[in-house]
Formats: C-alpha cells, sequence, structure tokens
C-alpha cells in the first residue's frame, strides 16, 4: 500500500493505493536507477575533464522519473522531452555507450555526434529537444498520429516548471482536449527553472490543475513505485479514450540546471543536502526492498557494483569511438538520395556534390 | 581604459536606466540570476524589481508584453537569447516591426530586443545560428551586430534611445573579450550612430567586410596578409539594417589601383580591386548575399575584376562535434586563403 501522500488529484479519480509489485521488477527499477545515476555522474566527470562541449543538462536526483514511466508504459508509446533527456534515450531503447558517445561527438554517438547532449532519439522517443516548451505541442501531434493510426498507445510529453508557462504548451492542451488525442503531459516539477523557483516564475504552481478542462494527477516522483503507477493509471486513461491527462512528478535536481550552473546561488546547500539524505529515490527504492525482505543490502550491493561497472565499460567503450568524419559534415541534411545537387561551405570552393 | 564586451553592455544599460526613468530591463533571468550570460549583472541591486524584471519562460509573451510597453510611452530592454526569440519573433517582425507604419506614423515602438546571436561553441544545431538575415529583411527594424567593447557601450545607447524598434545582435564568445576603451568611449553621454560601419584597418589592397565576432578574424586575417605585402582594408558592418553600403562602395574604390602582377615586367600591370565579405550566418539568403546584391547594382560594380568573395557559416546545420563544427564556421587562415586567392596569390 503507497503512502497516503503520493498522489492528488484534479477532476478525477485518486488511483488506488493498493498496488501488486514483483520481486523481479523492483529490482530492475533499482538496477536501472543506479545505472542512470552513475551514467549522468560519468557526464559529469567527462564534462570536468573538458571532453564533453556546450551545454549538459544532468538528471542526478530524477531517475525515479525516467525509469517509473518507463516501468508504467510498453514499447510500443511514445515519448518525448526537452534537454534533460540521457536517461530517457536509454531507457527507450538506447545504450548507455550511445549516449555518453554523443556527448563525447563521437561516431558511435546515437546521434552520430550531431546532436551532443540535448538532441538524441530513439524510433519511441522522440528528443532531445532544446527549445525550451517546443516539444510539447510535438508530442500532441504523436498522439494525434497514434489516434489517427488506431493504435492504442500513448504518447508522453514531458517538459519542466521552467518551461510549463509557455503559450504553446496551452495551445497543445486546448488541441489535446478538442480532439480527445491519447496524450499525457507530464510535468517533470525538479522545483526550479534555470535561475527562478517555481514560485518567481508560475502564478499557480500545482501544475497538474493547469489544464482547464484536462484531469490530473500529481505524484511524489521521488518515490519509484507510486511513479509507475501512477503512469500506468495515466496510460490507461488515455487509451481508454478519456482524452488527455496532466500529470506531475514532484522531483528534485541535486546538480545545477546546466553545468555553468552551480545550482546553489537560487536555493540552499541544506535545502539539497536535505532532499538527498530524506528524499533520495534510489534509497528510497532501497528501504522498500529491504523492508519487504526482497534481497538484502549485499545483493542490492552486488547491483550497485554492476551498473557501475557496465557504465565504466561503456565510458571506455564510447572513449574508443572514432571521431566524425569531414563527409559526415554534409549528411543528414536531407533524406538520403533526396538531397540537391550540391551543398556549399564556408566559400564558393568548399562545395560537396552529392 | 580597457572593458570587455559584457562590462560595455552593462554599462550602457545603467547609464541609460539612470537616465531615462522610462527604461527597463525584462528577461529570463536576468534579475535574481544577473543574466543566463552574466550581461545584466547587478542591475537589480541598483534599480530594484520594478525596473529590472525576471520573466517566465514566455518569450513569445513578454515579447508582446515589452511591444505593449513600448506603445504606451515606456522603453523595454528585452532580452533573450536570440536563438530562443524565434518563439518571439512574430512580435518582434509583426508588432514591433510594423506598428508605426500600420498606425500611419501615430504610435512608436521604441524597444530593444537584445541578446546572444550566432555560433557558440559546442550546443549543437538549436543553439548555434545566426540570425542577422532575417531581422536585417524586415522594413521597420534596425539592426546592430557590434563587435568591439566600443561598439557595444555606444550602440546599446543609441539602440535604447532610437524611437524604432531594435534588434541588438551581441555573440556570446564575445562576451569576455577585453578591448581598448578611449576616454570618449567611458563617457555617459558616448553614443554611436546606427548605420553607420568603421573601418578597423586601412589597406589599398583589399576591402574584408564582416561583423560580429567575425571582425576579430578578418583583423587578424588583416595582419597576416600584411606580413606577405598584402595591404587589408577591414571593415566593421556595426549595423546590418541600415545597411552602410556607402562605406563599403568608397572602400572597394579606393583599393583599385594599379597593380603589377610581375615584377619584373611594368606593362603588365592590372586593376585589382577585391571584394571580401565575412559573416557566420548561412550562405543562403544571408547579409554577404545582400551586400554583393547592392555592390552589383551599384557603379561600385565597375571597379571590381574579380567575383566578389563571400567567406561565410557553412550551409548546414550546425554539428555538435568539434571536428565539424571547426569545419562549419569562418576562422583566420580560411579568411587569409580566400584573400590571397582572390588576388592570384598562389598559398
Amino acid at each position: 500500500k503507497l503512502h497516503e501522500d503520493s498522489f492528488r488529484t484534479h477532476k478525477c479519480d485518486l488511483p488506488s493505493l493498493e498496488v501488486q509489485v514483483q520481486k523481479d521488477q523492483l529490482l530492475k527499477m533499482y538496477k536501472d536507477m543506479q545505472t542512470m545515476r552513475r551514467m549522468e555522474m560519468a557526464a559529469d566527470t567527462l564534462y570536468k575533464a573538458k571532453l564533453i562541449r556546450g551545454f549538459c543538462h544532468l538528471a542526478i536526483g530524477q531517475a525515479s522519473v525516467s525509469v517509473g514511466l518507463e516501468s508504467g508504459i510498453k514499447p510500443e508509446d511514445r515519448v518525448i522531452t526537452a534537454y534533460r533527456c540521457h536517461p530517457f534515450a536509454v531507457m527507450r531503447g538506447g545504450t548507455v555507450k550511445g549516449v555518453l558517445a554523443e556527448l563525447l561527438g563521437r561516431q558511435d554517438g546515437m546521434s552520430h555526434g550531431k546532436g551532443g547532449s540535448m538532441h538524441i532519439f530513439t524510433p519511441s522517443f522522440f528528443g532531445g529537444n532544446g527549445i525550451v516548451g517546443a516539444q510539447v505541442p510535438i508530442g500532441a501531434g504523436l498522439a494525434f498520429a497514434q489516434k489517427y493510426l488506431g493504435h492504442k498507445t500513448a504518447t508522453f510529453a514531458m517538459y519542466g516548471d521552467g518551461a510549463s508557462n509557455q503559450g504553446q504548451v496551452f495551445e497543445a492542451f486546448n488541441m489535446a482536449k478538442l480532439w480527445d488525442l491519447p496524450c499525457v503531459f507530464v510535468c517533470e516539477n525538479n522545483k526550479y527553472g534555470m535561475g527562478t523557483s517555481a514560485e518567481r516564475s508560475s502564478s499557480n504552481t500545482e501544475y497538474f490543475t493547469r489544464g482547464d478542462k484536462i484531469p490530473g494527477i500529481q505524484v511524489n516522483g521521488m518515490d519509484i513505485i507510486a511513479s509507475k503507477h501512477a503512469v500506468e493509471f495515466a496510460r490507461n486513461w488515455v487509451v481508454e479514450g478519456n482524452g488527455p491527462l496532466l500529470m506531475e512528478f514532484v522531483t528534485y535536481r541535486y546538480g545545477g540546471h546546466s553545468m555553468s550552473d552551480p545550482g546553489t546561488t537560487y536555493r540552499t546547500r541544506e535545502e539539497v543536502q536535505r532532499m538527498r539524505s530524506t528524499q533520495d529515490p534510489i534509497r528510497g527504492l532501497q528501504r522498500y526492498i529491504e523492508d519487504w525482505g526482497l534481497a538484502t543490502e549485499q545483493e542490492l550491493k552486488q547491483l550497485d557494483k554492476k551498473a557501475k561497472a557496465e557504465v565504466d565499460e561503456a565510458v571506455e567503450e564510447a572513449k574508443q569511438s572514432p571521431e566524425p568524419l569531414p563527409k559526415d559534415l554534409w549528411t543528414d541534411i536531407y533524406y538520403k538520395n533526396t538531397e540537391p545537387p550540391s551543398m556549399r561551405g564556408r566559400e564558393r570552393e568548399e562545395v560537396h556534390y552529392y | 581604459n580597457s572593458m570587455n564586451v559584457r562590462d560595455a553592455l552593462n554599462v550602457a544599460m545603467e547609464e541609460e536606466m539612470l537616465r531615462d526613468e522610462s527604461v527597463f530591463v525584462m528577461g529570463e533571468e536576468v534579475a535574481r540570476y544577473n543574466g543566463a550570460y552574466k550581461v545584466t549583472k547587478g542591475l537589480l541591486d541598483k534599480f530594484g524589481e520594478k525596473r529590472v524584471v525576471d520573466t517566465p519562460i514566455t518569450e513569445m509573451g513578454f515579447a508582446g508584453l515589452a511591444v505593449g510597453a513600448a506603445l504606451a510611452g515606456l522603453r523595454p530592454l528585452r532580452v533573450h537569447d536570440v536563438n530562443f526569440a524565434m518563439q518571439a519573433i512574430d512580435h518582434i517582425v509583426n508588432s514591433a516591426g510594423k506598428t508605426y507604419y500600420m498606425s500611419g506614423g501615430n504610435v512608436p515602438c521604441p524597444v530593444v530586443f537584445r541578446g546572444p546571436n550566432g555560433a557558440a561553441s559546442g550546443v549543437a544545431a538549436q543553439h548555434s545560428q545566426d540570425y542577422a538575415a532575417w531581422y536585417g529583411s524586415i522594413p521597420g527594424l534596425k539592426v546592430v551586430s557590434p563587435w568591439s567593447a566600443e561598439d557595444c557601450k555606444g550602440l546599446l545607447k543609441s539602440a535604447i534611445r532610437d524611437p524604432n524598434p531594435v534588434v541588438f545582435l551581441e555573440n556570446e564568445m564575445m562576451y569576455g573579450v577585453t578591448f581598448p576603451m578611449s576616454a570618449e568611449a567611458m563617457s555617459d553621454s558616448f553614443l554611436i550612430p546606427i548605420g553607420k560601419a568603421k573601418v578597423e584597418r586601412e589597406g589599398s589592397d583589399v576591402t574584408i567586410v564582416a561583423h560580429s565576432k567575425m571582425v576579430t578574424h578578418s583583423l587578424e586575417a588583416a595582419e597576416i596578409l600584411a606580413k606577405e605585402g598584402i595591404k587589408a582594408e577591414v571593415i566593421n558592418l556595426r549595423s546590418i539594417r541600415p545597411l552602410d553600403i556607402d562605406t563599403i562602395k568608397a572602400s572597394v574604390k579606393k583599393t583599385n589601383r594599379q597593380v603589377s602582377l610581375d615584377p619584373h615586367c611594368s606593362s603588365h600591370s592590372y586593376h585589382l580591386s577585391r571584394l571580401l565579405i565575412v559573416e557566420g550566418g548561412f550562405p543562403a539568403f544571408g547579409v554577404g548575399s545582400e551586400i554583393c546584391a547592392q555592390i552589383v547594382e551599384s557603379e561600385a560594380f565597375d571597379y571590381l575584376d574579380a567575383p566578389v568573395e563571400r567567406i561565410t557559416g557553412a550551409d548546414v546545420p550546425t554539428p555538435y562535434a568539434k571536428i565539424l563544427e571547426d569545419m562549419a564556421f569562418p576562422d583566420t587562415p580560411l579568411i587569409v586563403k580566400v584573400a590571397k586567392r582572390a588576388l592570384y596569390r598562389a598559398n
């Protein structure tokens, strides 16, 4: 039975607090969360070693959202998010090596070194988008296609508390409700935009209530069992033809907004420390597992070790991957074999003929 | 005296806010966070929350709001990364750019849209691009693309005082670069007129026109060319719209001179006038294309006896990997190479 504070709803009934869980599933979620955290920590290290360029947004602290989402949906569902995308890319069919190689700008990167940290995709995950809020109507479009094609599947369109005020987010809400699209609009509320707390940017910080006629559910996003359960509830809601649903994960990022943000100018170190020690999603799941006698601390440590070894190996493999070739500058601009006859480089003699 | 570009912008805003109570700054993270690039640092402490306003991430909304405030008599300085300004471009083009005209001259719109534009380092296709050409094509807008600290200070102050909407295109990679500042430039009455280019370096063999960060590369190239006896004139455009074509034409006419191609045969001499345009934007329909067109349409065309050379960003979305990114934007050696080619010099 989940904690009574796990959910709050708006214009819809609460999901049941009784949940059935399976040992294997919990252990897999535990391992996945550890792997996601290790991967993000590896990215942090690689960034500080100046092997990763530009922007890099890490999701350390938010692992129960990505792993919880994946454990509650089906492979044929669709997910789209903004630039804090690494864990989703792996959970949706990518690999740790593929993400890290992308961050390093290598051929084996999931976007072959062209996209970098913010732009990673898989057949069921549509990025990895850099313009704040722009992914939300695209998500509604994915859901539109699902309904159009008669697929009994759902789209989860993710955005942060920072993006939640963009006009196009509300435009997407309206169309989704108007046409009853199977879209779950997911606000990952980590309480802070780039340098601004949610209260300073949103007149209503109850993000699950902001959909006008669209019902909403708020979830304790630091509790992965609650997260998974809520995702299953949301998926059923939209797949059964009830129209869209708003879903808010209340979560927390331990690090800054990006690598250039120390993350301590607009909140206190004590707050971050307190969240880490009392709300950590991995420790939370560990407590469930130990309390229910599903695994010993020792067995969980083995999973930690395995996750660490896998990420370490992925780091090495990613580093071994070669850089793109100069000819790759000209590929992927237009669909293969439909390119214009030539494209111009920086001056008239730098021309690539297809 | 010297100052970096970031401080020059900061001082320009501070001076104009002191001078005119109706000037206020509005944007994402501009107040408490001191700006995503720290350009607005300290303004909140000096002017308070009424005049330094943190907005939510709602580019289109607050661009429209800034336009409204300008129509009602304030002078908003709206700050944002020009890549995100595409979210707001409808208000910049359709609301700010056209209201004065549509009102038959009854309603001016004195708003400044400022923020970083152009290629940045390692941030891939959606955050690394130059939109000077887009804004430059809109009648009703003024578009400024400063290079040095002096440019930034003098032009931003002029932009704030201008009764028209001004798009002020900065370059993130230039924020930390320090330039000498004259006593005049340090004064709080220093203004640079919008629409005038500046000859940064005089020369007689070849004219290089550039804006923003490309001025740095062009001056470096001119230095290298000088060592080989080629005198390049470097023009810093400063403004994209109005475009100071007269300064470019004058330079083209000036760099037209008798040059002996074969030093052993003085009768073998030609008129050589060469024009190179350097920009970080996409080549197609760009700033360089416009300059080319205007030169070809004018009498300066008669002074050229070789094709104009454009050195631009490559015609590709900006790649993330450094090896590819380096191939996507002009650098100093490329300018040297093309300049020598234009002068029929072997590399």
